[in-house]
């Protein structure tokens, strides 16, 4: 079979210093997105484990694939779990599941715990969509733009890149900045025509990091289109599967002339974390807590 | 006199020689990466077909998006412009010509004397291109050709919702899982392009009658699906793909003549 550069690592992640059995609640969040997955689960707002998988051709399996892997070698099990939010592009899909919340709800709540209450504006770039989200101090969303319909911009136009040059999806930042002298972005918008426009470039002896540091550019300035058009305040930071792409990150920062605050966390969390926080919040209502 | 007329099109290059208003020959050659040799062999073949020498030209317009890489042409024209020459001269009845071809669809708007009055075009976005086609039947394993008649069998259409090209390559593939009839598919292919271009030509309001040109033209089965879509009979000239050439090959024709 032939090396699959677009895919990247599927892991878990699971804390040593939290004994959940100790915990009053136990909350899970699952991001069933259109690319990957992800599931969260909190031990009072505690931060217990995670897990970010591939999603698979079902909602229903994928959801439950990322929320074993997250379990796993923890002897935490389903069962303890006291409720469960899903959310993203399959989240009604979500068996165990008590309720769905959209992606753009949970995203800012999620970016509110993970960098801290200044942020104001977040870029979140998926695997087939972006969205410029507006939120307040608390992580409530106040304003967002989004683009679902157009690949230019999204985590499937690095993916198709990656495999055109045949470079590793993990490297493309890096190699994007070994070049000499920054090329001019590439002109197509359309990813398909993007394509095209780069095996012309390799045609004309272009080395491929000048070709990923051509479309990288573009692919920012295309966010930062769409950022410009919400407004950026600050604290800006940016979400999702691009995040981990220093090669788009820098550019849109540079673009903008705004630094991203820096992730503690895989960036690709926030939609379940976010779930997972209003999964607390919602057993902390049935309680009579909230 | 002979003229010839260029269009430097994203996929082929086409040539044609005309000579007071009959097309004495007409070439198409693939534009590769290099446009420019193209150009040159478009016209050397074209000059070949016709029985001709460089010398023998009046005069040589160029259009199509690498229009600038005919080097040897005296003049060029937009392609916008050359359609409407073009069909004006073959249809007079026509007041909206649509042009699909690899990366680009036009939609135009000209009056009885075949001006110009209004046009709309997309060339940022396969999805409103040939190149669409080209794409889905790379991911359905169907060749090229096959695509149009393979979609008139079709019984039913499924629903697409991708817009995006990229996004409907994996739609695609998730209907052949889910066990749609492949016909079905290609149907609701070329139903989703031609709701991209219908939507474009409605934007600049769609009068009779109406004509259809460029590569897409040939396409049997984006034929039927656009006059399902615009409720209208299309005109489509024998050879479509070369009606920016023609057109074209007419500008030079009224250059040559001091025009």
């Amino acid at each position: 079979m032939e090396k699959e550069y677009w895919r990247w690592p599927e892991y878990r992640w699971s804390s040593s210093d939290i004994d959940w059995k100790r915990g009053d609640i136990i909350s899970a969040g699952v991001d069933v997105g259109s690319v990957s997955s992800q599931a969260v689960i909190l031990v009072d707002g505690e931060l217990f484990c995670y897990s970010n998988y591939r999603t698979g051709s079902g909602s229903p399996e994928s959801a439950q694939k990322v929320m074993d892997k997250a379990l796993e070698g923890t002897n935490l099990t389903q069962d303890k779990i006291h409720y469960t939010v899903g959310t993203g592009y399959g989240r009604v899909n979500v068996p165990f599941a008590k309720r769905a919340i959209t992606e753009i709800a949970c995203h800012a709540r999620g970016a509110n715990f993970m960098y801290g209450p200044t942020v104001r504006t977040i870029l979140d770039m998926g695997g087939q969509d972006c969205k410029a989200i507006r939120c307040d101090d608390k992580g409530k969303v106040t304003n967002f733009l989004m683009n679902d319909k157009c690949a230019a911009g999204t985590g499937r136009g690095m993916e198709v890149f990656s495999d055109l040059l045949s470079v590793p999806i993990e490297d493309m930042g890096r190699l994007s900045f070994e070049v000499d002298e920054e090329p001019e972005p590439v002109s197509s918008i359309c990813v398909i025509f993007a394509k095209s426009e780069a095996v012309g470039l390799l045609r004309k002896g272009w080395p491929k990091e000048k070709v990923l540091a051509a479309y990288s550019s573009a692919m920012a300035h295309r966010v930062v289109r769409l950022l410009e058009r919400i407004k950026v305040e600050k604290d800006f930071a940016i979400t999702g599967g691009i995040a981990k792409n220093e090669g788009v990150v820098k550019r849109i920062e540079a673009e903008l002339k705004i630094k991203a605050l820096e992730p503690q966390h895989d960036t690709q969390i926030a939609g379940a974390l976010g779930a997972a926080l209003f999964a607390k919040a919602l057993v902390e209502k049935e309680r009579g807590l909230g | 006199m002979n003229v010839v007329g260029i269009d430097c099109g994203a996929k082929f290059v086409k040539a044609l020689i005309l000579k007071d208003d009959k097309v004495k020959a007409k070439i198409s050659v693939l534009s590769g990466f290099g446009q420019k040799a193209a150009a040159e062999e478009a016209l050397d073949k074209a000059l070949e077909e016709a029985g001709l020498k460089k010398e023998d030209v009046a005069h040589i317009t160029a259009t199509g998006a690498g229009k600038e890489e005919a080097k040897f042409a005296r003049s060029t024209i937009t392609e916008v412009r050359a359609d409407a020459k073009a069909v004006n001269f073959l249809f007079p009845s026509v007041r909206t010509i649509i042009d699909v071809g690899a990366e680009e669809g036009r939609a135009i708007k000209v009056n009885e004397a075949g001006k110009v009055v209004d046009f709309a075009i997309n060339e940022k976005c396969a999805a409103g291109a040939g190149t669409f086609i080209e794409t889905m039947a790379r991911a359905l394993e169907v060749k090229l050709e096959e695509m149009g008649p393979m979609s008139l069998k079709s019984q039913k259409s499924v629903p697409m919702n991708a817009q995006c090209a990229v996004f409907a390559e994996s739609e695609v593939v998730s209907l052949i899982h889910a066990k749609h009839a492949k016909e079905d598919i290609v149907r609701a292919v070329h139903d989703a392009i031609t709701d991209r271009i219908a939507s474009m030509t409605r934007r600049i309001g769609v009068e009779k009658d109406v004509a259809l040109v460029g590569g897409m033209a040939l396409n049997v089965g984006f034929v039927d699906s656009l006059k399902r879509d615009l409720m209208q009979e299309l005109i489509i000239p024998e050879d479509p793909e070369y009606s920016c050439a023609l057109g074209a090959a007419f500008a030079a024709q009224e250059k040559a003549k001091g025009g």
